[in-house]
């Protein structure tokens, strides 16, 4: 790949990336969320074109339609979500599109003989071919998706953060994999905020930040520290605006929270002026404990206390209470996305503006350009429907909601996943200033460093449970890793 | 013109564009029996006063189904619920109770059944396709308990002069224009689309029919909220029995059947759209008469019944078709 380049609207998402991969070779690709590495990848795998560069296989000139060509070209992608038909076989799965064919109809002998082969490469020859793939581990399942793309005589295979809902064992089994995947002489993209597991499966590396390429070299002889910090740049001081403020009276306290499946037996509080940080990694129960404050999940065992009110095990009664929560999925649930920016911000809180249940919307208008200025939401109008506009100006739409809900306690899941520097700058410097202000903040994040950067404490969870409660200071990111991978 | 200017011109056009598509089949109707030989009598005040009365079933009970469908709900059973009402005044009626208490228990008949679909797909969190898929049955057969599986029929002094008004298509005081039904029809149809812009119900059924979590997420009682739809379409159920009564004058339990698939068309040729979220009054009635435009229209001109049903299909796939090809543009 050659100078790539890819614009999205306003935004410059690639400028200029050349990557370049031999047969066997293993290729880390690093950067912060938001740094072009998904874009890439999905260049190269045909799911969007570039705007500008070209990509050449064996010295061929390539540029897919569509994920199909690039499988034929021998480009596939394993993806962080598995593409698995649940209720097939393993088999089935495996030659799902590719079926081996004799008279129109599926020859099972040779289709088995190719699935087995497929599972022996990667190891797994003892896997049953007959059982449907959702009583597989999740590990398994991987497997499974890897074999299916080995049976298309795949040449490039990309992983896209495939450690992230793995255990440890399935964890190092996947490296054991990729290992014999490149002795076959598959060249193998690996894309990880995990700069220890990347050492295990690559020998080069190449960073993005920004859209650019901005080091590149050989793992063995590079220091991590030289890696975080050219991931991040030089703007660390500029990202993370310090606004001070200090912790005070406990204001949420829970104790002994459980779920159906996660979380278990929690208990940790929240002080006014306080930022506490949540680490771990995905499904660990970080979402489930949030959710679970808030009645959104049912809860088994435990308590939630806010100051000293015990509130209503109803999301409408912990609102009530003083909780305010932005979802980690925003478009899922999180915003309304077919209506205006103006309802999703105020729809926790339209009373001030209704009398009899008949509202002024003049009013609620002045209310709605007051927060849109505040957090430098871009947008038309506050009329313009949420969809519209660009994630990081979503994501401040869905944190001005719980702003101008007045919340004492601010609940944020992930709140700068998938947004740009510029709209993370903006996120960090309004958590402190809510602190400032005397609200509570509890910060989801899977991405450790701006973790350490903002909170004041960090607890970290692995598997449902609460697993270690510190000062900020006394975590690094691999301290905190190595509980987050604890597993019992 | 700028991109800002742009996107309110196209989405104004859009809004309207059920109002646009009546109007340019109005007036090719209208031009198409004019030229023919002795036509002209689709542009009729008579002709124009019939159409009107003759959608007000359909159209009352579209009201209500415009909210249920914003909300991204479904309601089967209008059409056996309507006949039910109907079936409830006929039976007050030739029990010898005033006529005011026979529209009473009607009402309130529409008001239950909808509250009841409201419950069960609440409580029991099944798809409301198929909780009123079996009220749909299940209210054709209390409709026939009611009326002993045949039509009531009471006596005609039983039904004042007033009444013949909601169906009559000439207006008694003739200033009137078109009948009292119309105006009432109308009047609540204002009512209906300013609570949907203007009331904190109205903001949180389209929050709702949007997307469920987040009405949750935003401490929205969901539950409650759909038993309110419900309740709100079967109050206009309640009313469409009233006009179904007027109009035919007897307790039919079948005379319902079917009509829910003509109230849903009207919402949807309306821009509604079955996911939720989308939907306005304005476009409902425009919906309801486009409908009606066609099937006088087709009458006048001499095109068959079976004709009729085909260009009604037809019509009801395009007006989709067209609005979903005009969504995707926008978005």
């Amino acid at each position: 790949m050659t100078g790539i380049s890819k614009q999205f609207g306003p935004t410059r998402a690639l400028d200029g990336v050349s990557l370049e991969l031999s047969a066997g070779e293993g290729l880390a690709l690093i950067g912060e969320n938001g740094a072009g590495k998904s874009t890439l990848m999905s260049i190269l795998s045909g799911a969007q074109p570039a705007d500008g560069g070209r990509m050449e296989i064996d010295a061929k000139p390539y540029a897919p339609h569509g994920p199909q060509k690039a499988r034929q070209a021998g480009v596939a992608m394993i993806y962080q979500e598995l593409n698995l038909a649940p209720d097939l076989s393993v088999e089935e799965n495996i030659l799902l599109g590719q079926e081996s064919r004799r008279f129109g109809l599926v020859n099972r002998r040779a289709q088995r003989q190719r699935a087995q082969a497929a599972l022996e490469a990667l190891g797994h020859g003892n896997l049953s071919l007959n059982i449907p793939v959702h009583q597989l581990s999740i590990g398994m399942q991987q497997v499974v998706e890897i074999a299916r793309v080995l049976v298309s005589k795949a040449r490039v295979i990309v992983f896209d953060e495939p450690t992230s809902s793995l255990t440890r064992a399935d964890a190092e089994r996947l490296f054991e994999t990729i290992t014999r995947l490149r002795e076959q002489g598959i060249g193998v993209v690996y894309i990880s905020h995990f700069l220890e597991e990347v050492r295990r499966v690559c020998d080069r590396f190449l960073v993005l930040r920004d859209g650019r390429s901005v080091a590149e070299g050989v793992l063995a002889s590079t220091s991590e520290a030289d890696i975080v910090s050219s991931m991040a740049g030089r703007r660390i001081d500029e990202l993370y605006p310090s606004v001070p403020h200090s912790p005070g009276e406990p204001l949420l306290t829970v104790t002994g929270l459980s779920g159906v499946l996660k979380p278990t037996d929690v208990s940790f509080e929240l002080r006014r002026g306080e930022i506490f940080g949540l680490a771990g990694l995905v499904g660990a129960g970080r979402t489930e404990l949030v959710r679970s404050i808030l009645s959104l999940d049912p809860v088994q065992a435990g308590e939630v206390r806010i100051g000293t009110a015990i509130p209503a095990p109803t999301p409408k009664a912990r609102l009530r209470g003083g909780l305010g929560f932005v979802s980690e999925d925003r478009k899922g649930e999180g915003l309304a996305l077919s209506r205006s920016i103006a309802d999703n911000m105020t729809y926790t809180r339209l009373r001030p503006y209704s009398r009899w249940g008949w509202m002024n919307l003049k009013q609620r208008r002045l209310a709605v350009v007051h927060w849109m200025e505040a957090l430098q939401v871009k947008a038309a109008s506050p009329e313009q429907a949420v969809v519209a506009i660009s994630g990081g100006n979503q994501q401040k739409v869905a944190l001005a909601r719980v702003l101008h809900q007045d919340a004492d306690v601010f609940l944020l899941d992930e709140p700068t996943r998938g947004i740009d520097v510029g709209a993370k700058a903006t996120i960090y410097r309004l958590m402190g200033e809510l602190a400032a202000a005397g609200k509570a903040v509890l910060f989801v994040s899977s991405y450790f460093q701006e973790l350490l950067q903002v909170c004041d404490r960090i607890g970290v969870m692995s598997r449902g449970r609460l697993r270690e409660i510190r000062p900020a200071s006394e975590w690094t990111e691999h301290s905190l890793l190595s509980r987050a991978i604890e597993s019992n | 013109m700028n991109d800002r200017s742009k996107d309110a011109w196209r989405n104004a056009l859009g809004k309207l564009a059920p109002l646009l598509a009546l109007i340019v089949v109005f007036v090719l109707f209208a031009v198409l029996d004019a030229v023919q030989p002795n036509g002209g009598q689709f542009l009729s005040l008579r002709n124009i006063q019939a159409m009107l009365i003759s959608s007000a079933p359909v159209m009352t009970a579209a009201l209500g189904m415009t909210v249920v469908i914003i909300a991204a709900g479904i309601d089967l059973s209008a059409g056996t619920a309507i006949s039910l009402c109907a079936t409830v005044l006929a039976w007050v009626l030739e029990r010898q109770f005033s006529i005011e208490l026979a529209i009473v228990a009607c009402v309130l008949t529409g008001c239950i059944a909808g509250a009841v679909n409201g419950l069960l797909i609440s409580r029991l969190n099944v798809a409301p396709f198929i909780v009123t898929l079996g009220t749909m049955t299940a209210y054709l057969g209390a409709a026939k308990f009611i009326a002993e599986e045949t039509t009531i029929r009471p006596p005609l002094e039983y039904v004042p002069k007033w009444m013949n008004g909601l169906a009559t298509p000439t207006p008694h005081p003739w200033w009137l224009f078109v009948a009292a039904g119309v105006w009432i029809m109308l009047g609540l149809a204002i009512i209906m689309g300013l609570v949907l812009r203007y009331t904190v119900f109205g903001r949180y059924v389209f929050a709702l029919g949007s997307n469920e979590q987040t009405a949750r997420l935003c401490g929205l009682n969901v539950p409650a909220l759909k038993v309110a739809v419900y309740t709100l379409s079967g109050l206009f159920i309640g009313l469409a029995g009233v006009y179904q009564f007027a109009k035919l004058k007897v307790g039919n339990p079948i005379s319902g059947v079917g009509m829910e698939l003509k109230v849903i068309a009207a919402v949807v040729i309306g821009g509604a759209s079955l996911n939720g979220g989308r939907g306005t009054i304005l476009g409902t009635l425009a919906g309801t008469l486009l409908m009606q435009t066609i099937i006088s229209g087709c009458t006048q001109l001499g095109v068959k019944n079976p004709a009729q049903d085909i260009i009604l299909g037809v019509i009801i796939i395009a007006a989709v078709t067209l609005d979903q090809w005009r969504q995707t543009r926008t978005a």
